[in-house]
């Protein structure tokens, strides 16, 4: 079973290590100690705020890539999959089943950013087969949370 | 024709929860940050909600039996087993209610006669008392302290005792307070109980959200299960609240009164709910232990939370609510909960409520999800900090 301080991080990852500590029924030591081993270990790889781009004054674009690739002998995907990776402009990189091979996630400023990215940055690379570029419109959820404004709770203020 | 004077002067007496305003403003106003709900903040599990869609889609929805499917009965049985060791007969010691309410409702009603006494622990869930004056008996309050965890002791039941008493009722875990009553504590309940003719009314609704230990029901006691009408449902433990159901467990004779009145008012506990909770019961463990962990997890957040902002909180190990004193502040509770309302517009309630030794103390639910929880709490201290510096 997940760690319940992992989950715990995972709904909220500002939570103070004294509120963990209380929540989790231990001391702050503890939980400082098993989050040092967990981002020592690589377990937790990071803290990022979830944004609502649409709330920010900014050029933003995002594309969800569809990358048909030939794997390498001896390597398989992992060595284009680990370049692609590289790049500053890629957001994240899964490999897939089904239909396509890599999944990338591109963001830029302008659409032209991102198809300028693809096809002269992507498509052109060793092993490519081919590129299927979505654009995303918009985000209802992320990562668990609701990215609209959430409706008032229905069981009212106050009940005995 | 005067309509005020046609009226049941019974029900007409009936104090009207003095707190009505309060409650109207505080449900009214906007952009409150509530912690004043008495239900749970999760969803019904899939599950279950899948199994009523599908019984509807079937087009089952006739009368049960009076008193409720008995393949929900079964299960019932099954599940008192499991939990508390209680063996019932799926035939004629289990009534399926509409929610723990009425099956509180029947068994009062199914043991008084004009005058009985019904002792009430206090402060506790307010319908007992009106209830008990609707039956022609009479309510007698026990004021229950912070000193004894908000339990019963077996001194304060005895001396409350007289030859008019019918009925003790037991509300633990307890809303308000959080309160348990632990296997050790019921034994001195029941030392008492036995010499006396008692019912003993045991309202466990929040019975599995227990957080030091399991729940130990006062039925499960040597000679106790004969004199005790268990009443628990759904709505807490499932989060099942609007689907109405809840059930009571007891002797043949009393089920069978109780199963008469019912009849008559009711007919049959919703059945589309009774279908579903057919799954609750058997299959979902799991989200019951889930829901615990996480009400858990936020209990102790919130008790540190008040202990921190300098309001006394007593560790509650039951339902999903804590109980903090206010009296330093030097506020009513009443006082206290307004002023918190209109001017940081958090919604919690007035400890009286409850009956009047909830005086000095508000009750604050912690259905609510983490990051709604820090947000009220850091208006509380605002509020708390805020009065000190007022004050000279």
């Amino acid at each position: 079973m997940m760690d319940r301080l992992l989950e715990l991080l995972n709904t909220d990852a500002r939570m103070s290590t004294e509120a963990l500590a209380v929540m989790l029924d231990t001391t702050e030591e503890d939980v400082k100690n098993r989050i040092a081993r967990y981002e020592a270990d690589g377990v937790i790889r990071g803290y990022k705020p979830l944004l609502d781009y649409e709330k920010i004054d900014t050029q933003y674009v995002e594309a969800l890539i569809e990358l048909r690739v030939t794997p390498k002998k001896d390597f398989g995907f992992e060595e284009i999959a680990q370049k692609i990776s590289r790049y500053q402009e890629v957001d994240s990189v899964y490999l897939m089943s089904g239909g396509y091979d890599l999944h990338v996630r591109v963001v830029g400023k302008t659409f032209k950013d991102v198809a300028m990215f693809v096809a002269q940055r992507l498509a052109i690379l060793d092993g490519v087969v081919s590129t299927a570029t979505h654009f995303v419109l918009s985000h209802y959820k992320d990562q668990g949370v609701l990215m609209t404004d959430m409706p008032g709770d229905e069981r009212g203020n106050i009940s005995l | 024709m005067d309509l005020e004077n046609m009226l049941s002067q019974r029900t007409v007496s009936l104090k009207p929860s003095g707190i009505r305003k309060f409650f109207d403003i505080a449900n009214e106003m906007e952009g409150v940050i509530a912690l004043g709900v008495g239900e749970p903040d999760f969803k019904t599990p899939y599950s279950v909600r899948r199994a009523g869609i599908e019984n509807l889609q079937h087009g089952q929805t006739r009368y049960s039996a009076n008193a409720g499917l008995m393949e929900l009965r079964r299960a019932i049985c099954d599940y008192m087993l499991r939990k508390f060791n209680l063996s019932y007969d799926k035939k004629t010691e289990v009534l399926v209610t509409v929610g723990g309410s009425e099956a509180i409702d029947l068994a009062i009603r199914a043991f008084l006669n004009p005058g009985d006494e019904v002792l009430i622990p206090e402060p506790c869930f307010v319908c007992y008392a009106p209830i008990v004056t609707l039956t022609s008996g009479v309510p007698v309050a026990i004021p229950t302290h912070e000193k004894d965890h908000f339990r019963l002791t077996p001194e304060q039941l005895e001396a409350a005792i007289t030859p008019k008493t019918k009925m003790l009722v037991l509300p633990y875990p307890n809303n308000p307070t959080g309160a348990v009553m632990r296997r050790e504590h019921l034994e001195a309940i029941a030392e008492v109980l036995r010499r006396h003719d008692i019912i003993v009314l045991s309202d466990e609704i929040y019975a599995e959200l227990t957080y030091n230990g399991r729940h130990c029901s006062i039925a499960e006691l040597p000679d106790m299960k004969e004199r005790t009408i268990v009443v628990n449902g759904f709505s807490k433990t499932f989060a099942m609240t609007g689907w109405r159901l809840g059930f009571a467990a007891g002797p043949a004779a009393a089920i069978k009164q109780m199963t008469k009145i019912h009849q008559y008012a009711i007919m049959c506990a919703p059945t589309t709910s009774q279908y579903a909770a057919i799954e609750a019961l058997d299959h979902c463990e799991e989200n019951i232990c889930q829901m615990r962990e996480e009400y858990n997890s936020r209990r102790r957040f919130v008790v540190d939370g008040f202990n921190k902002m300098g309001l006394h909180t007593f560790e509650p190990e039951g339902a999903f609510y804590v109980f903090p004193c206010i009296r330093s502040t030097g506020l009513s509770s009443e006082k206290f909960c307004e002023e918190l309302l209109y001017s940081k517009k958090v919604a919690v309630v007035p400890g009286n409520a409850f009956g009047d030794s909830g005086e000095g103390f508000i009750r604050v639910s912690y259905s609510y999800s983490v990051q709604h929880l820090k947000t009220a709490l850091q208006r509380i201290a605002e509020f708390i900090e805020e009065r000190k510096e007022n004050q000279p």
